[in-house]
């Protein structure tokens, strides 16, 4: 199985490395080619060894490939670690992307860095799956620095663009503030295991749940709760966790496939994925449970809420998309680690599917965003639109859609969480069910519906978007719409993931819930009495009303509420304070340490200054020097005449 | 009646003045060269006194080895002097300050 494992990994590599540095050579059509060809090859032996998972039984494959260096007993390897959970996001990873690729031959067909955009996703793509098929935590920070590398390559895409540059920075920048956090948590693992290895750190994590240590003062902390939180905060950057969830919609500058691709269905989904599979070691600290959990509930609904009011179409869907993994991130601190990776697959189905569709709307409109100058698209693009209300039917969790199950099974598991902070948590997902529901059907409603808002040009040339743009639109409207039939049962409730994910039989909600679960039938029609589905067409009805029955109405919503409209349209302020506090702060620390440390101490004090110190005891010196001979003769007297003179005394 | 401390005091007044002139001197290089052929005299009259108190001539032979060497020496220092004249035009010692610092 390794020679599997490792061209799956490499498939995507080697046509990257190709199309970056050979891509004139090969053009336009040989780096599609070649790209396409490497991931569907990655996605057609993902879902083989999916298959020989579940078929077969095949073992559990952690086997280190290669040793990279051994240094004071620490060994730093390239190894797979293949269990049925790393199976499932390889199969999600390849065949999104491979979605992907094969939309970007329609998107992107004029744009000038046609063979660059394709080696950086199929860049992306090696990098996605050594993180998740990685089984020591030195690969998965590799792999989880190169998907932020080439996040950070994309998002600046259109590199001429001050927006995308701005963008990308801050995205850099804020991915640092996790990274560092994350940084620590391995180092704490490192210190107190002695090893890098997932299975030999799991075995000690009993042990380090009992290890206490003092971080500031005399505080004791558990050595476990520090490691997880300081993991945790790293996932809080990569899938945009409140506070560090501001690159996000800012990364909408960068061109829509990689905003379905990275910024949607996989890479946001890596700090979900990380904690999924560091069970053993959350699943014992009760304290990084509830972080988790709070820290969800809140950006499921606070992120939500700022949907409302944007106006452009990718970033709604990029506000969805926090609302979403802050959903995740819920079922995570519930200790629903299923149901927090069944909800991943399924969203990475449908908002990849919500994002394309949009990126197809914005193809018709010429790249027009903005959804006031939409509207009764629904005439002009019919696949698209039925494409997007399967996406967004499986968004708002409508009964029988993928996100339905994924979505139900999560709040139910989140209503049994005995953790603190639950409560919270199932006030938050509860509500958010109802905002989903508005902001996804507002895009809908303004987009497909109603007046005809673009102007005659455009109108005129309004058409359906090529067949590589919407075969992947169809070929993710199937798993949006059933792929959740056949997985809920297995996933939730059976024993799909095995041994890849701990929970303690205290905080093992899924079982409890489990004992009702009588086959997929069943939950949706016992999801039909549950107040979610009503919370969620409440929030059809509402947008409807508002967006096509009457329209002035949000207008004058927004003119009555106008402190809580400007309090969401500025992002509740946390751009404005991380521009005027931390990055002005660090700024102004920069430059006080700039002038005051490096100009004035080290410049002024240590090189010039003692350059100048000598300068003048060379200008006393140099006086002496008169160059007239008596003046050294009479010296030479002078000094004799002491010697002899010290010598006879 | 002369002793040896009379000479010695004669060639020590002798030799002051010449260190005077060598240093006190800013106008001619001549003079310099002047002083410090009195400056070898002196030293000279040092051996001679010694010689004769002592009864011995090694002295006095020593004295003719240094006044060769001082003739030698100013015939020397005037050649070079000389030259120094057409190069610079001068023999002012105030001039002659090309080793200043």
């Amino acid at each position: 199985m390794e020679n599997i494992y490792l061209i799956i990994v490499l498939s995507p590599l080697v046509p990257a490395i190709i199309a970056g540095l050979f891509g004139k050579q090969i053009g336009r059509s040989g780096a599609h080619t070649i790209t396409i060809a490497g991931v569907a090859l990655a996605c057609a032996l993902s879902l083989y060894v999916l298959k020989a998972m579940l078929v077969d039984n095949l073992p559990v494959y952690n086997e280190t490939v290669y040793q990279w260096a051994s240094v004071g007993g620490i060994n730093m390897e390239v190894g797979f670690l293949v269990d049925r959970l790393t199976a499932l996001m390889m199969c999600v990873v390849t065949f999104v992307s491979l979605m992907v690729h094969i939309y970007t031959i329609g998107y992107m067909h004029d744009d000038d860095g046609y063979q660059r955009f394709f080696s950086y996703i199929s860049l992306f793509t090696f990098s996605m799956l050594m993180l998740v098929m990685s089984n020591n935590f030195l690969q998965l920070f590799f792999g989880w620095e190169a998907v932020g590398v080439v996040s950070y390559l994309l998002i600046g895409f259109w590199y001429k663009r001050p927006t995308a540059i701005f963008a990308n920075m801050k995205a850099f920048l804020v991915n640092r503030v996790g990274d560092f956090g994350f940084l620590l948590g391995i180092a704490a693992l490192l210190m107190f295991t002695g090893s890098l290895d997932y299975y030999e750190v799991f075995a000690q994590a009993e042990s380090l749940a009992g290890m206490q240590i003092n971080i500031i003062g005399t505080a004791s902390w558990s050595v476990l709760t520090v490691a997880c939180i300081g993991l945790f905060i790293g996932a809080m950057g990569k899938s945009a966790q409140v506070p560090l969830h501001v690159w996000l919609p800012d990364s909408m500058e960068g061109p829509t496939p990689i905003s379905a691709l990275i910024h949607a269905a996989t890479m946001v989904t890596a700090g979900v994925f990380m904690v999924a599979r560091m069970s053993p070691l959350f699943e014992l600290s009760e304290t990084a449970l509830t972080f988790i959990l709070v820290i969800g509930a809140t950006t499921a609904l606070f992120t939500g809420f700022l949907g409302l009011v944007q106006n452009d179409i990718k970033r709604v869907v990029a506000y969805s998309t926090l609302s979403q993994l802050g959903y995740m991130t819920v079922a995570l601190g519930a200790s629903a680690y299923a149901a927090g990776i069944f909800h991943l697959m399924t969203h990475a189905f449908f908002k990849a599917l919500l994002f394309l569709a949009a990126g197809s709307v914005i193809i018709a409109l010429h790249h027009e965003q903005d959804m006031r100058k939409m509207g009764g698209l629904k005439k002009y693009l019919p696949i698209t639109y039925w494409t997007s209300l399967i996406g967004s039917l499986a968004l708002i969790g409508f009964p029988g859609t993928a996100g339905f199950f994924s979505k139900d099974a999560l709040i139910e598991a989140v209503g049994h969480s005995e953790i603190a902070g639950s409560g919270y948590a199932y006030f938050c997902v509860m509500v958010g069910v109802f905002v989903t529901a508005l902001y996804s059907f507002r895009l809908l409603f303004m987009v497909f519906f109603g007046n005809e808002r673009m102007d005659e040009d455009a109108r005129h040339h309004l058409h359906e978007s090529p067949w590589v743009v919407t075969l992947p639109l169809i070929l993710l409207a199937i798993p949006s719409l059933v792929i959740g039939w056949p997985t809920i049962g297995p996933l939730l409730f059976g024993d799909f993931f095995g041994s890849a994910i701990f929970v303690l039989p205290q905080h093992d909600v899924l079982a409890e819930i489990g004992h009702d679960f009588h086959g997929p039938l069943g939950f949706l029609l016992h999801g039909l009495s549950s107040p979610v589905l009503y919370l969620a067409l409440a929030g059809v009805v509402v947008a409807w009303y508002l967006y096509l029955k009457n329209p002035l109405l949000p207008a004058a919503i927004q003119a009555r509420f106008a402190v809580i409209y400007r309090l969401l349209d500025n992002k509740y302020y946390f751009d404005s304070f991380n521009q005027n506090v931390l990055a002005r702060g660090s700024r102004l620390l920069g430059t006080g340490l700039w002038r005051g440390g490096d100009v004035g101490v080290i410049d002024g004090v240590f090189v010039n200054g003692t350059a100048n110190t000598i300068g003048r005891i060379a200008g006393v010196m140099r006086r002496l020097q008169t160059g007239y001979l008596y003046h050294y003769a009479f010296a030479m007297v002078i000094g004799l005449v002491v010697l002899v003179g010290w010598l006879i005394w | 009646m002369l002793t040896l401390t009379h000479f010695l005091m004669l060639s020590g007044v002798l030799f002051a003045i010449s260190i005077a002139g060598i240093f006190i001197n800013r106008k001619n290089m001549i003079l310099l060269l002047m002083c410090i052929e009195l400056l070898l005299l002196a030293v000279n009259f040092n051996f001679v006194a010694f010689s004769h108190f002592l009864g011995n001539a090694d002295g006095q032979i020593f004295v003719f080895f240094i006044l060769t060497v001082a003739a030698a020496e100013a015939a020397i220092g005037l050649a070079i002097l000389v030259v120094l004249f057409r190069t610079r035009a001068s023999i002012n010692v105030e001039d002659m300050d090309s080793m200043k610092g």
